[in-house]
């Protein structure tokens, strides 16, 4: 199998004032190219900790991270990051916000002109074309995460790290660019790793949902192999057994042997 | 049809206050030989604002000169300030180990009456006004360095992070993000800084002398004219309050 990201025997704890924290503990995962991944599991699983270990903005405490065959050391624009509250600087337009990204990584290769481009394709491509010189105040927080994922994807990074991208969404809004994002990674064939909470998410974007256990020290519990074949349907997909089954399998590992008191 | 509304909420209140103030004053005034009343004061007002510009040699100069000289200390003290306590605010804030040296001095500095270092200022320049404009100079740069930097480190980690998985240049990082991002505390600061400031040269000048507002009250009480430390009280207000009001119009611009 293709190894595009891999994650060898990873630890990950944090001193705090009770004493050394291990988040993570023997997390092993091979993902290949073109791949899209999901992390779900309960709050506190360190689902989040292990993004950013992939992204670089935490070292691990033992283990190795490699993306496409070199030791991840941190942050690098190879790896672009969608956040969660879609961290765009409020000073800047959208079209600013996502030419400071490709700047950063064409700059030195590319004239101006290019750079202009390469920018407007990357808003155009979340279909922002019209907002381009909006201010993030000025947009709704469904066109905030388009700008950000915009921005992550103009510097064509190797893979999409998105850390629940969608959560502080409406289910509506989030729907949509669900499916939107569906059509991206079609189109650009990315290999995108993503933190949710949702089940329905998981399933309907995934090639395999990688399910954690609870924390401290929590691993991954079980991967499930979501082969349905894409396109993918949403309206479709609410009546197909095989999904509804799917959509089990992970009810069942989050409600039943992860069960967790509400916190 | 909004009018009487708007002239019952907003402009009552403050006619009001103003009634009462100056009906108070009054009855201090009737009561008291030495303490002039709003007529009185009034008059002199006129008179003195009639001629703002004259020159009668340099210790007689018109109300409009002494309030430019006075201006100008505090403008150029306080420039002076922002040009060294803005830099030092963001290397305060960005470098911890700097952070850590400096801050036990600062925080024995910033307490201490900005008059005085008004001798040291006399003794290093040997003249007046430069000496005063040193007070101004220190009394103006703690808030600028302290409110920056807070700024800078009250950056919200996202905005870092950003930075870190776009792997910007440090000097990208200033422009873009911590600059900008500052900015609203930075503005606070310099705020601060004037409001501190112009408190402060009236009582600089009323050591150093020369012209200016502060000199000139107290020119007026040795000359025993109550009228015009009246007035000069009400002058220093009001230029204090169009400052602010500057400064917070400003501020207003680049907040997000």
């Amino acid at each position: 199998m293709n190894r595009y990201v891999l994650i060898e025997d990873v630890q990950m704890s944090f001193s705090t004032r009770q004493g050394l924290y291990v988040a993570l503990k023997d997390v092993s995962l091979t993902i290949a190219r073109g791949e899209f991944i999901t992390l779900i599991g309960h709050s506190g699983c360190g689902k989040s900790t292990l993004l950013n270990l992939v992204a670089g903005l935490l070292m691990p405490s033992d283990g190795i991270l490699l993306c496409a065959e070199r030791e991840i050391a941190g942050p690098g624009p190879d790896r672009g990051v969608v956040f969660q509250n879609h961290s765009l600087l409020p000073w800047l337009t959208c079209f600013d916000n996502v030419h400071l990204a490709v700047e950063r990584v064409f700059g030195a290769t590319e004239g101006k002109a290019q750079l202009n481009q390469r920018t407007h394709d990357a808003l155009g491509l979340v279909h922002l074309t019209h907002a381009e010189q909006k201010y993030p105040h000025e947009i709704s927080g469904g066109m905030k995460q388009r700008v950000g994922i915009a921005r992550a994807l103009a510097m064509q990074p190797k893979v999409l790290l998105m850390d629940e991208p969608f959560g502080a969404l409406d289910a509506l809004t989030r729907a949509h660019l669900q499916d939107e994002l569906m059509k991206i990674v079609e189109k650009t064939n990315s290999t995108v790793i993503m933190v949710t909470h949702d089940v329905d998410e998981a399933v309907l974007l995934s090639d395999r949902v990688v399910m954690m256990t609870n924390g401290p020290a929590a691993t991954i519990g079980e991967i499930l192999k979501v082969d349905l074949p894409r396109p993918r349907n949403r309206l479709a997909l609410a009546n197909d057994v095989h999904y509804h089954r799917l959509r089990g399998a992970v009810l069942e590992f989050l409600y039943q042997k992860q069960a967790k008191d509400a916190a | 049809m909004n009018i009487r509304r708007y002239f019952g909420e907003h402009l009552l209140p403050p006619l009001i206050g103003a009634g009462l103030f100056i009906v108070v004053w009054m009855i201090l005034a009737q009561s008291s030989e030495a303490l002039p009343g709003p007529m009185k004061t009034w008059n002199s007002a006129v008179a003195l604002f009639s001629d703002p510009f004259y020159q009668n040699g340099p210790n007689d100069q018109g109300i409009g000169w002494n309030i430019l000289y006075s201006l100008g200390r505090v403008g150029v003290g306080f420039s002076l300030a922002a040009l060294i306590g803005i830099p030092a605010g963001f290397i305060v804030g960005r470098v911890q180990f700097i952070d850590k040296m400096t801050s036990p001095i600062i925080s024995m500095l910033r307490p201490v009456s900005p008059l005085a270092w008004l001798p040291i200022g006399l003794l290093v320049f040997q003249a007046a006004n430069p000496a005063a404009i040193w007070v101004i100079f220190i009394s103006s740069i703690w808030p600028m360095i302290i409110n920056t930097a807070m700024g800078v480190r009250q950056l919200p980690t996202d905005y870092l992070n950003v930075a870190r998985v776009l792997n910007l240049s440090e000097w990208k990082i200033f422009t873009k993000i911590l600059f900008p991002a500052t900015l609203p505390y930075m503005l606070t600061g310099i705020r601060l800084a004037i409001g501190t400031a112009w408190l402060v040269i009236v009582a600089a000048e009323m050591l150093t002398g020369g012209v200016g507002i502060g000199f000139w009250v107290w020119d007026e009480w040795n000359n025993l004219n109550v009228e015009h430390i009246i007035i000069a009280i009400f002058v220093v207000g009001i230029v204090g309050l169009l400052l602010e009001m500057m400064l917070v119009r400003f501020a207003k611009r680049f907040s997000y």
